[in-house]
């Protein structure tokens, strides 16, 4: 089996903000006078020089705990700020990590509860080996280090009257929303039926398999079931992907959430009503295939406009669906024309480079599309 | 002396441009956690200095504590608008991603609106660097600053105009976009610049009322003493700031261009221009710092988003490509750089004909019909 290594800040339970009386600071620190004093660069960016996780207005996250439940993958412990919202079970936030100097951001969903009273969150991570973000985590993230946070996100949640039958459903990382609606169920002390069901390569890459183990013996309501699609002869076990036997228990009324790889999704979709099934895929990240044909389309998501890519630079096609966006020197030096790329990826038209990453900052007067793009333009 | 422009060929031209290209290139490869760290050491030490000397002002009653805080808040002002807010905002830092070093999010502590600072210097002066006609930054509209612009006896006030322009220096960069002399002769109307009023106005009160009234409000009796030191520190911002730009662009030997010669450039030819239209300044490595590295003015324009901690060792490799190629490198010491300005200042206040110099020719006939975009000298030093 697997290790389990843990380690846990010393201070991780020091408040997070600079005053004892917690409303108070904030009420001080986010005032008008404060803001005014702090012009032009705002009470944050003071803060921030103080201890890295404190601010105001921006969320922030420290990490308290990180453990290693299964060797390629990494769970995190995160203590979030005061501008934390909460989140539903199901939902992901967006974690910003800083990597050689650049930043760096992707989407995980939390496995904790939703209603976990230390207000603490639980990300799990598996280190792809191209995974930038995963290995980095996987690798580096110690207790004490600081992550951006954006506020949860995502319609793959329970409904808020629970279903009297749920099937949770999940392949490889995809266990982490259904984790945390498990989780949040037995929270709840809810009464209905729960069948979880997990598909992985092999025992050894499952996270929480413990935990669910015990939470199968405990709770009389919980029957938990583990498949493995390379692992021929595990007691207890299923084999092989998804089919509707794996599913006999399932009760034609019951609600499935199913969390994996696009396959699964479509199996389980296949085999229930789908009504009654509601999936997030986690999908590996595209490849860049840069053809160097004009394909796929450009959107201009803030004016609600679509055209074809015509191989020309971003401004100049933002310029022919007739967009004025604001530039200066054409030839990529004086980032005026600087606008977020949303989705899709670019070449520079001087240097070559290719650029993937969702939610960037491109300049459009140097930038042409290798396929379909999103701007924020 | 007079200046000479090396004559190259087209195919010199573009190889000129394709090795600065590869120099460009190697910097970019090699952005990383060296260029964040010291940004934010330098943000670290800004701030950090900005608190001190707004805390020790408010000691103002010992008259040391008085001077050391308006020492350290003038520090402050000139690292937050040169070498973090000038640098960041021309995008050298944008490769991080983060928003807080973000070209396009990024406010500065001066009058200034940053977006209007951006078209008119990272785009306007960037772009048209030198060109008469275009680069507003040629006496920003006030001054003399080249035999190009026609005498008339307005000018006989060039270095009264140039005084105060330095002490209120931030409030020039302000109003830059406004093309203030266009207003007053009728040429360009008020409604077209509503929007940059607007704007100046709402930056420009910000500021105002942080410098002028809050923090000297909170300081209670020592009201006055604090108003004063908070004005001590922008102006002697002002005046270092005026220092180091005028340094950039007008010591002798800079090179002026003229719009017909340079409307088709090739990549070569831009980077050409550039180089010779800007001037360098020599010091210590503290005096870089504190000059936003803009003493590296020659490296700044051929590489404007380019971390501007890297143009010293930059500047290696390209006065080295310049030996190669004969074209001259002008560099000097502040008091030199300096002294010629404002020579050049004083100089051409007067009419042309009082200092016994021909007008000079246009700077649009080129010379040499192999190299298109062949400046001519317009300016010969005395």
């Amino acid at each position: 089996m697997y290790t389990e290594t843990s380690t846990t800040h010393p201070n991780s339970r020091r408040p997070f903000v600079p005053f004892r009386s917690r409303r108070l600071g904030h009420r001080i620190l986010g005032s008008g006078l404060i803001d005014a004093l702090a012009a032009p660069h705002g009470v944050d960016r003071y803060l921030e020089l103080i201890r890295p996780g404190w601010s105001i207005n921006e969320l922030r996250a420290e990490i308290t705990a990180v453990h290693h439940p299964a060797p390629d993958s990494v769970t995190l412990t995160l203590r979030p700020n005061h501008v934390w919202r909460g989140f539903n079970a199901g939902q992901f936030v967006r974690c910003t990590v800083e990597i050689d100097g650049v930043k760096r951001a992707r989407c995980y969903s939390p496995a904790s509860s939703a209603h976990r009273r230390d207000g603490l969150i639980e990300l799990t991570a598996r280190a792809h080996p191209e995974g930038l973000v995963s290995r980095f985590l996987h690798g580096h993230a110690a207790p004490g280090m600081v992550v951006g946070l954006e506020q949860a996100a995502g319609d793959f949640v329970l409904p808020s009257e629970r279903p009297e039958r749920i099937a949770l459903i999940s392949g490889g990382s995809g266990i982490t929303p259904v984790m945390s609606m498990l989780r949040t169920l037995l929270d709840e002390g809810y009464r209905g039926d729960v069948t979880f069901l997990h598909y992985a390569r092999t025992p050894d890459r499952v996270p929480y398999g413990r935990e669910l183990a015990a939470i199968a013996a405990q709770a009389a309501n919980v029957s938990v079931a583990f498949a493995y699609t390379r692992g021929a002869g595990v007691d207890g076990a299923l084999e092989g992907h998804f089919c509707s036997d794996h599913l006999r228990a399932l009760a034609p009324d019951s609600h499935t959430f199913v969390c994996g790889p696009p396959g699964l999704i479509e199996a389980v979709r296949a085999a229930g009503d789908p009504e009654r099934v509601y999936s997030e895929s986690f999908l590996p990240p595209a490849l860049t295939i840069d053809t160097g044909d004009a394909v796929g389309a450009v959107s201009f998501a803030r004016s609600g406009l679509d055209a074809p890519n015509t191989g020309a630079t971003l401004l100049e096609q933002a310029e022919a669906a007739g967009l004025k966006p604001a530039h200066g020197c054409r030839m990529g030096i004086c980032h005026t024309c600087t606008c977020r790329k949303i989705a899709g990826s670019v070449r520079h038209v001087v240097t070559g480079e290719i650029t993937s990453a969702d939610d960037v900052d491109i300049q459009i007067c140097v930038s042409v599309p290798t396929g379909s793009v999103a701007l924020d333009l | 002396m007079t200046d000479t422009v090396p004559n190259l060929t087209p195919e010199q031209l573009d190889t000129f441009g394709r090795e600065l290209d590869a120099i460009r290139q190697r910097a970019l490869d090699d952005l990383g956690e060296r260029d964040l760290d010291y940004i934010r050491r330098i943000i670290r030490v800004q701030r950090g200095l900005e608190v001190t000397g707004r805390g020790l002002m408010f000691a103002s009653f010992i008259p040391p504590a008085w001077l050391a805080g308006v020492t350290a808040l003038s520090l402050s002002k000139i690292l937050d608008n040169m070498e973090i807010g000038h640098n960041v905002m021309h995008g050298q830092y944008d490769w991080t991603g983060d928003p807080a070093l973000s070209g396009h999010g990024f406010e500065w502590d001066t009058t200034c609106p940053s977006d209007q600072w951006r078209h008119s210097h990272n785009y306007m002066h960037h772009t048209h660097t030198n060109i008469i006609g275009k680069d507003r930054d040629l006496g920003y509209g006030i001054l003399r600053m080249s035999e190009e612009q026609r005498w008339n006896p307005y000018y006989l006030g060039n270095p009264v105009y140039a005084v105060l322009l330095a002490v209120f220096f931030e409030w020039g960069v302000a109003m830059h976009d406004l093309e203030v002399e266009g207003l007053a002769s009728g040429d360009v109307d008020w409604g077209e610049k509503r929007d940059l009023l607007a704007g100046i106005w709402r930056k420009a009160s910000r500021q105002v009322l942080k410098d002028y009234v809050l923090f000297p409000v909170l300081a209670g009796p020592q009201a006055p003493l604090v108003l004063a030191g908070n004005a001590t520190a922008n102006i002697v911002r002002n005046l270092w700031t005026f220092t180091i730009i005028f340094c950039g662009h007008f010591p002798s030997g800079v090179v002026e261009f003229s719009e017909e010669a340079t409307a088709e450039e090739t990549r070569g030819e831009w980077y050409f221009r550039q180089l010779l239209g800007s001037a360098n300044l020599t010091g210590s490595k503290l005096f870089h710092i504190m000059a936003g590295n803009l003493s590296h003015q020659i490296e700044h324009h051929l590489f404007p988003d380019i971390p501007a901690h890297r143009y010293g060792e930059i500047a290696v490799e390209v006065s080295e490509l310049c030996a190669r190629f004969g074209i001259p490198y002008n560099s000097g010491p502040l008091g030199k750089q300096f002294g010629s300005v404002v020579k050049k200042i004083c100089r051409l206040a007067l009419p042309d004909r009082l200092r016994g110099v021909a007008r000079a020719k246009p700077a649009n006939a080129p010379n040499a019909p192999t190299a298109p975009v062949q400046p001519e000298p317009v300016l010969v030093a005395a």
